[in-house]
């Protein structure tokens, strides 16, 4: 049965092109892979191989004609026996029978959008609820015995339970093992399980981040330590393109269950290549999830919840918290689930949200303001993807203003995403301008002076919720 | 280790009596896995040029023996991950061929349910585990792979298939490194075209038996000719025999031939037709296998002319399969991004 051989696209955007030359002319042999034509496109000229066997019949489209249409028949590919008349009559009539499928090769980027307005994004949180919601419950039962231990301390015991628990968690970084640790996270952990489940690495962050992702795919549950998150710069194609995208790209079959846990953020005198906030980058990212713990009691409960979670976590701790201690709660399991702020000081002046160090000039200043007489209400988001914004517009409704505290940088950072969506959802009930407070845009100086003020501080708090209360 | 410049330079022409001992049996089943192959990657190139399939679509015709050869090498329950040019190696562990072109042409029936389209398919019954579109990173994801393996003492092997082009990114050094050091049951395998997208090996690198590179960190490996289905499943089972024993990850640089070009927009400007075509007359692997069945009396014409028509059939089933099967449904946007 003779067939049309059509004009090829050749490139994702080509709609038509010039057929600049045959290589085969009428009567002869085509086998599949022989090069029947040479086609101009805009960007090049290329070579147009035959798929199909036979004789070419009747050349449909002389050489050196423009702007030929993508599918338009440019000849005729008889089969075995056929004659040339054949050709006369093509049995299948090449554009009407390719027409339902979509003459034009590239589909339209807006194609489905319509699917936007209806569900609720999965990874993003619900619309605010109309109705108030119920109070946030606390982590733990009223009452429960507590134990005062640092972050440092707190994480170690958390992973500690978790490894206890489940044979398939094992924790790799660079001097995790031998040297207990660079900030002595993972002290004791080589004694209690062994070089098999606590791996020292190569100082090499994008081979052993891909090690990680592959051994999540092959059914682990890796925790991977940065000595800081900013050494994951080297791993973050990993991070992104290999762990947070797969589930989606395998069309729900292959999930990456792993942990990116180190300290993050400023530590003392380190200067701009070792002192960066990465909570923005991170957070902008479907697919994985980002907790920054403030309390030893946020770093327990948060690490058990991310080490037995089916997603990658971004877990961003800070040096400068490691030894500072709190109350964690004296419980067989106790866990924190993601997306869920916890209101550490009510208020009913002003909001303030922050997470990990933020929170420790959020509090500062809203101590000092209560001896002023303002009243903040102290939001500690804790997760920022999954996000808490329904706890966050309840309160900004409570107290028609807010403000939002953290130490990375102010061009796209957590509080301009906040601010926006409490403008969107909440624009009535504001008094004030959502104020973002951030550390300085500059890359961290050295000098120790410069360093403080490249920070955020709890002057800038107290001042700036002095602002929005137009005190 | 095999001859280095088998796939330069054109074989004689083949001699049945020079073939080890192989079954008409395991020739047939290779002559039909890489006919599968290389009919599929025609068809799918058919279906980019009437825009039913879009962006970026990698052909592997020409490579077919590589992964047919190695696959023959594999036993159940081994993993292999690769690149975005992953057709070839998904048709070959046994993925289906409806699933992976519906896949192609964006539809629900596609093995990602059309969300990752040519680059991005996975199949864990298959332990397929991509498909990875950034060039050299699925190298340390198979020897993470192959770091589960070990830790849970299963026996599996795991090949991690790259091309020339990654054989230069800092990855993989930092991978042989690590997969040494801890004895990692990985065959690292370099499917050498010559051409990393439009660069030759020759202009993008003066170390250039890539295999040997792995001395540096202590690893084992060899050259085979990836134009003989046969030479490169001996290698493959030598490959897969070092990991299984223990001793470690095992480098094999198959010495092969893509013969279209990188991605479907691709004008061959760096090569000479010429070049091509000699590969193609000379050192083309299904051909290879085809006269060693003719001309040792294995099979006939007309057995060979009727996997031909079932292979058709395959993949004609498959394209229109990929042409039914509907587009995902909208609220699909809004699945799968975290479990």
């Amino acid at each position: 049965m003779a067939t049309n051989i059509l004009m090829p696209a050749l490139s994702p955007t080509m709609e038509e092109g010039t057929l600049a030359r045959w290589l085969k002319k009428e009567g002869d042999p085509i086998k599949s892979g022989d090069i029947l034509a040479e086609i101009e496109t805009d960007k090049a000229t290329m070579e147009f191989e035959a798929v199909d066997e036979g004789t070419l019949g009747k050349i449909l489209v002389p050489e050196g004609t423009e702007g030929v249409k993508v599918n338009a028949p440019i000849a005729v590919l008889l089969a075995e026996g056929e004659d040339a008349s054949a050709a006369e009559a093509p049995a299948t009539p090449a554009p009407s029978a390719s027409a339902g499928e979509g003459s034009v090769p590239i589909p339209s980027p807006l194609k489905g959008s319509e699917g936007r307005a209806e569900p609720t994004p999965a990874d993003t949180p619900a619309p605010v609820p109309a109705e108030p919601k119920a109070p946030v419950t606390p982590d733990y039962p009223e009452g429960t015995a507590t134990r005062t231990m640092t972050v440092r301390e707190a994480l170690r015991e958390a992973m500690t339970e978790e490894m206890r628990r489940d044979d398939t968690v094992f924790l790799m970084g660079e001097e995790v093992g031998e040297y207990q640790g660079a900030y002595k996270i993972s002290q004791g952990l080589l004694d209690e399980f062994g070089p098999k489940r606590v791996i020292d690495t190569p100082i090499t962050e994008y081979g052993f981040a891909g090690i990680g992702v592959g051994a999540a795919f092959g059914g682990l549950k890796p925790i991977v330590e940065f000595m800081t998150f900013n050494f994951a710069m080297q791993a973050m194609d990993h991070i992104i393109n290999s762990a947070a995208k797969t589930l989606y790209m395998s069309g729900g079959q292959m999930g990456c269950p792993i942990v990116f846990r180190g300290p993050n953020g400023a530590a003392a005198r380190v200067a701009a290549q070792h002192s960066q906030d990465y909570a923005a980058w991170f957070m902008q990212v479907p697919g994985l999830r980002v907790v920054m713990p403030y309390s030893a009691a946020d770093a327990k409960g948060l690490m058990k919840t991310a080490i037995r979670d089916p997603n990658p976590v971004i877990f961003l701790e800070n040096e400068i918290l490691y030894g500072r201690s709190f109350e964690v709660p004296e419980m067989d399991d106790f866990t924190i689930p993601f997306g869920k702020a916890k209101i550490e000081r009510a208020g009913s002046d002003v909001t303030l949200v922050s997470f990990g160090i933020g929170m420790t000039y959020a509090l500062q200043a809203a101590e000092e303001l209560a001896r002023q007489g303002v009243e903040a209400e102290v939001i500690n988001l804790r997760s920022l993807r999954p996000m808490d914004l329904p706890t966050v517009i309840e309160s900004v409704k409570k107290t028609n203003r807010c403000i939002t505290i953290e130490e990375g940088w102010p061009q796209g950072s957590v509080g301009s995403y906040i601010g926006s969506q409490i403008m969107r959802e909440a624009f009535d009930y504001l008094d004030a301008p959502v104020i973002s407070l951030t550390g300085k845009d500059v890359p961290m100086p050295y000098a120790a002076n410069l360093e403080k003020l490249a920070l955020i501080t709890v002057a800038e708090v107290i001042d700036a919720v002095k602002q929005v209360t137009y005190r | 280790m095999a001859t280095a410049q088998a796939a330069q330079t054109a074989a004689p022409a083949p001699d049945s009596a020079a073939i080890p001992n192989v079954s008409r049996e395991e020739l047939l089943t290779y002559y039909r896995e890489m006919l599968l192959i290389r009919r599929f990657e025609e068809k799918a190139g058919q279906l980019y040029g009437m825009g039913l399939i879009g962006g970026f679509c990698h052909l592997y015709i020409g490579q077919e023996a590589v992964v047919v050869g190695l696959e023959a090498a594999a036993e159940e329950g081994d993993k292999r991950v690769t690149s975005y040019r992953d057709h070839g190696h998904m048709l070959a562990c046994g993925m289906d061929a409806k699933g992976v072109m519906a896949e192609l042409t964006g539809r629900i029936g596609g093995y990602s349910k059309g969300k990752g389209g040519s680059m991005h398919m996975f199949s864990k019954e298959r332990h397929f585990y991509g498909g990875h579109g950034i060039v050299a990173a699925q190298v340390p994801i198979g020897a993470g792979l192959a770091f589960a393996d070990k830790y849970l003492d299963n026996g599996r092997v795991t090949f991690t298939y790259f091309g020339d082009g990654a054989a230069n990114q800092g990855q993989v050094y930092e991978t042989y490194n690590m997969a040494q050091l801890w004895s990692l049951p990985v065959v690292f395998v370099i499917e050498n075209n010559q051409y990393a997208m439009g660069t030759s090996v020759k202009r993008s690198t003066m170390s250039r038996t890539y295999w040997e590179r792995g001395a540096a960190y202590g690893i084992a490996g060899e050259e085979v000719d990836g134009m003989d289905v046969l030479a490169v499943k001996a290698a493959g089972q030598r490959a897969v025999e070092h990991c299984r024993a223990g001793n470690g990850p095992y480098i094999l640089e198959v010495k092969t031939y893509r013969y279209r070009g990188h991605s479907m927009s691709d004008p061959a400007k760096y090569r000479t037709r010429e070049e091509v075509q000699k590969m193609k007359d000379e050192r083309d692997p299904i051909e290879h296998v085809r006269s060693i069945l003719l001309t040792g009396n294995h099979a006939t014409e007309d057995d060979l002319k009727a996997i031909d028509r079932e292979i058709k059939d395959i993949v004609n089933e498959a394209a229109e399969f990929s042409k039914e099967s509907p587009e995902p449904d909208v609220s699909e946007l809004w699945t799968d991004i975290v479990a």
